[in-house]
């Protein structure tokens, strides 16, 4: 039950938090974003009571939400996905680039390489990595917790956390070539660039 | 004085070492590395570049329906948790 003064409290809490919540969602679940934003307020209006430091809702929310995640990820039958080591750990994005070399004319290949996707691209990609390693990275990366803050809200060992980072930046980079492989962007940037020696 | 650190070791960490992660008897290691080797330097380079490629990520904007929908969710739940009645 909310008293009165708390009930303008975490609706204004809310509100202001939403569009950051829902990002969060969006980049640790791909789906079902509004869903566990909805359930992560209902748990954080039940214990809006125990929130001592008001101006650290924001982060307090966010921890919330992670949990619902954690949770519900739990339940799920299909359980997290380990990637072997092997796989992703001989993978470097920047060896590759030097040695496939896709923009022979470039200068400045792996930052042209880096350049070509948008924002949007990103997403796709980070939602192609198995949620065990997508999340400390979203965690670390886009919302700035610290790696012990994560390996608290995750209930994972430090070492785990650092050991499922390490594999999930080897993934994304794996990631980040393949998709570029696949969406044609290799192609796309070298017609660009042919384009603009043309028209000089 | 230690022996150096091999590339493939220096390369591990250097992402940790840009997070500021490792002891310090690792992130000097790492740092003697990198005072004498060209290649790792350009490694370090593209991490850092690919750490804020990752940290700009969009996950969108929140849809204007959605919005709406969590606002109402939010004044429903108020009520309820306040003892105004079932939404």
């Amino acid at each position: 039950m909310l008293h009165t003064s708390d009930r303008a409290a975490f609706q204004q809490l809310a509100r202001d938090e939403l569009a950051g919540l829902y990002a969060l969602a969006r980049r640790l679940t791909g789906r079902d974003a509004e869903d566990l934003v909805q359930e992560t307020l209902l748990r954080a209006c039940r214990s809006f009571a125990s929130l001592r430091d008001r101006r650290a809702g924001g982060q307090w929310l966010r921890v919330i939400l992670t949990n619902v995640w954690r949770d519900r990820l739990r339940k799920d039958s299909r359980g997290p996905t380990e990637v072997p080591l092997d796989d992703v750990e001989c993978f470097s994005l920047y060896r590759t680039l030097v040695e496939e070399d896709p923009f022979p004319y470039s200068d400045t290949l792996h930052l042209d390489f880096l350049g070509s996707f948008s924002e949007d691209d990103v997403h796709i990609v980070l939602q192609r990595l198995p949620p065990l390693y997508r999340a400390p990275l979203v965690l670390r990366y886009m919302e700035g917790f610290p790696t012990k803050q994560i390996a608290r809200v995750l209930e994972l060992p430090l070492g785990t956390v650092l050991s499922q980072l390490h594999r999930g930046r080897k993934l994304f980079e794996r990631a980040l070539w393949d998709y570029a492989a696949e969406s044609g962007a290799f192609a796309a940037c070298s017609a660009a660039r042919e384009d603009t020696s043309w028209s000089r | 004085m230690e022996p150096m650190i091999s590339c493939a070791a220096a390369v591990e960490r250097l992402w940790a070492f840009l997070d500021h992660e490792l002891d310090d008897h690792d992130h000097r290691a790492v740092e003697d590395h990198l005072a004498f080797c060209r290649r790792c330097c350009g490694e370090l380079e593209f991490a850092k570049h690919l750490r804020r490629l990752l940290e700009t990520s969009g996950a969108g904007e929140l849809p204007p329906g959605v919005r709406a929908r969590l606002d109402r969710f939010v004044d429903e739940l108020t009520q309820t948790a306040g003892g105004g009645g079932t939404p």
